[in-house]
């Protein structure tokens, strides 16, 4: 496949839910709690963009296929997009813009550290994304950048702790997670 | 202490567009339903058309339908605040039973068969037993009571129920004098209940919660058959429900079927899922926050994206007049 049309597509793809929520939103169906909705949708979202990222370079293993590996910044900014989102959110519609609150938030509740945390790894890794970063970190940035995986890990104790009733869903993201970090430690690695 | 209310006349307008911008959007809908309805319970379709929009009518059981025409309506209200949409109560719901989402119980819940309904009374009681619904209910009156009802998620609304006060039932049962606490447990029907069902659930079904004798007492602890002017939907508890409106949405246990009578404090589901989290008490207290939601403040619902509806939480969700003297002597932020 022409390479720009692959990037394109992807670019489509991450970028239709984001208008269908938005969408649903000004149409008023998401809900009576519509912020909260769009907050869930946003984080998992993330969740599923980051397991993407991640699954890429195992991916391009086994289909030995070099397209995947050409999506790998762009599914990155976006996680990084969808996370911030996540964040506008929680500011807008769980606190209201009451900055003063943010504080108190941050050092009370364990998952909003947690979050914050994977969200602050996904902005250094974005900020060193491009290719003058690459040229100027050598062989760190490749260290630098497996800081996804610990970003990973703190976005899936994030959810871990908001759980009320069933961790059916966590079980599944939590699953993917380790196989892709059980591969990253004793899978096959690049010659 | 000084309890602050705001004045109930206080209405905010931002109020009234939500609401109207609602109604509007879902009158077409609403119609079709209540033709529809009307055709298979005439008296039905009219009464609930009168009385609020948009509800969707259900066949009433015949031991309640001479009840709901004698309704003692509006026994209580909430003055200046909007009632929540019928749809948004009754689509947008905690019944983990029936999954852990906010639209699995209205998505489920309709398989549960709820009449005809037992109810077992038992523990420190002159008169336990096992009861249908419409012998435990015979001498009393329905009433329509409007009460605020704030869940633990920092999210409210406003919602009018039916029902009889709990404290007419108890007092026909005759609690003997070591009776200090009321224990109530929730239907555990897995077949119909796919919540039950996960294996991956975290709640030791099935769900219990308590209240003191005293506040079970209380004249505004109810014990709901319906809502919006007709029975219960499955999803908000049907056939019968607790409503506490001065404490966490989680205490108003839905679709129960034991109540017992106790000499000690019973351990709550959810108390005993997460204790640093959930008190026994759980009234609602702007000043104790949750672990994970402030409480501070609250999305009074139908809340939006474009025009958020965020109010501050009131001591006792605003029944403090009411119930304060109950907790006299007691230091809320331990007992919380
Ligand atoms: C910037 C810091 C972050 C904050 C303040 C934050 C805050 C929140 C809040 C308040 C919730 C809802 C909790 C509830 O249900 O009561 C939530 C849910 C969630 N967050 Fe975050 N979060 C952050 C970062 C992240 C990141 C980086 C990810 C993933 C990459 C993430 C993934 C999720 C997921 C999957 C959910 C659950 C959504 C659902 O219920 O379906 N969050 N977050």
């Amino acid at each position: 496949m022409a390479q720009p049309l692959w990037r394109c597509g992807v670019f489509m793809l991450a970028l239709l839910p984001l208008l269908f929520w938005f969408y649903q939103a000004q149409q008023g169906l998401l809900g009576p709690d519509p912020g909260k909705v769009l907050l869930e949708h946003l984080g998992e979202g993330a969740l599923i963009l980051m397991l993407l990222t991640l699954s890429l370079t195992p991916l391009q293993r086994i289909t030995l296929w070099s397209g995947w590996s050409l999506i790998r910044r762009q599914l990155g900014l976006w996680c990084f997009c969808y996370a911030s989102l996540h964040l506008m959110s929680y500011l807008a519609f769980l606190l209201n813009f009451d900055f003063s609150r943010l504080n108190h938030e941050l050092w009370e509740r364990p998952y909003i550290l947690l979050g914050f945390g994977a969200w602050l790894i996904l902005l250094l890794l974005s900020l060193t994304s491009n290719a003058f970063s690459r040229r100027k970190l050598g062989k760190n940035w490749k260290l630098l950048h497996r800081l996804l995986y610990l970003g990973l890990v703190l976005a899936l104790l994030h959810l871990l702790l908001i759980l009320r009733s069933d961790f059916g869903s966590w079980m599944l993201y939590a699953g993917v997670g380790l196989i892709l970090i059980l591969n990253r430690l004793f899978g096959l690695r690049s010659p | 202490m000084l309890i602050h209310i705001t004045p109930r006349s206080a209405c905010r307008s931002s109020e009234i567009t939500t609401e109207t911008a609602y109604l509007s959007r879902r009158h077409f809908m609403a119609g079709t339903g209540l033709l529809l309805a009307g055709a298979a319970f005439p008296s039905l379709a009219t009464e609930t058309a009168s009385r609020y929009e948009g509800v969707t009518p259900a066949p009433v059981p015949a031991w309640l339908a001479p009840k709901l025409a004698k309704t003692q309506w509006r026994t209580t209200e909430v003055s200046g605040e909007a009632i929540t949409p019928f749809r948004d109560a009754s689509q947008y719901n905690n019944f983990y039973e029936f999954g852990p989402e906010k639209r699995d119980p209205a998505t489920h819940a309709h398989q549960l068969p709820t009449e005809p309904w037992s109810l077992i009374i038992d523990g420190e009681v002159a008169k336990p037993g096992r009861y249908a619904l419409e012998d435990l209910f015979s001498p009393f009156t329905l009433q329509e009571r409007i009460y605020r009802m704030r869940c633990v998620e920092a999210w409210s609304m406003v919602i009018p129920w039916l029902g009889f006060p709990l404290a007419e039932l108890l007092k026909r049962v005759e609690p003997t004098s070591s009776a200090h606490y009321v224990g109530f447990e929730t239907l555990n029907d897995p077949e119909h209940m796919p919540g039950i069902r996960s294996r991956f659930a975290l709640i030791n079904w099935p769900y219990v919660e308590g209240l003191r004798l005293d506040e079970a007492m209380h004249p505004l602890t109810l014990l709901a058959v319906g809502m919006y002017g007709r029975v219960l939907p499955n999803q908000n508890g049907a056939p019968l429900r607790l409503v506490v409106p001065w404490k966490y949405g989680f205490k108003s246990i839905k679709s129960i079927v034991r109540i017992s009578l106790l000499s000690t404090q019973p351990r709550t589901t959810w108390q005993s899922m997460a204790p640093q989290e959930y008190g026994f008490y759980a009234n609602v207290n702007p000043d104790v926050s949750h672990p994970r939601w402030s409480q501070a403040q609250e999305r009074r619902l139908p809340n939006g994206v474009f025009s958020s509806n965020v109010r501050p939480t009131l001591v006792f969700n605003g029944y403090a007049d009411e119930v304060a003297s109950l907790y006299k002597g007691m230091d809320l932020k331990k007992d919380y």
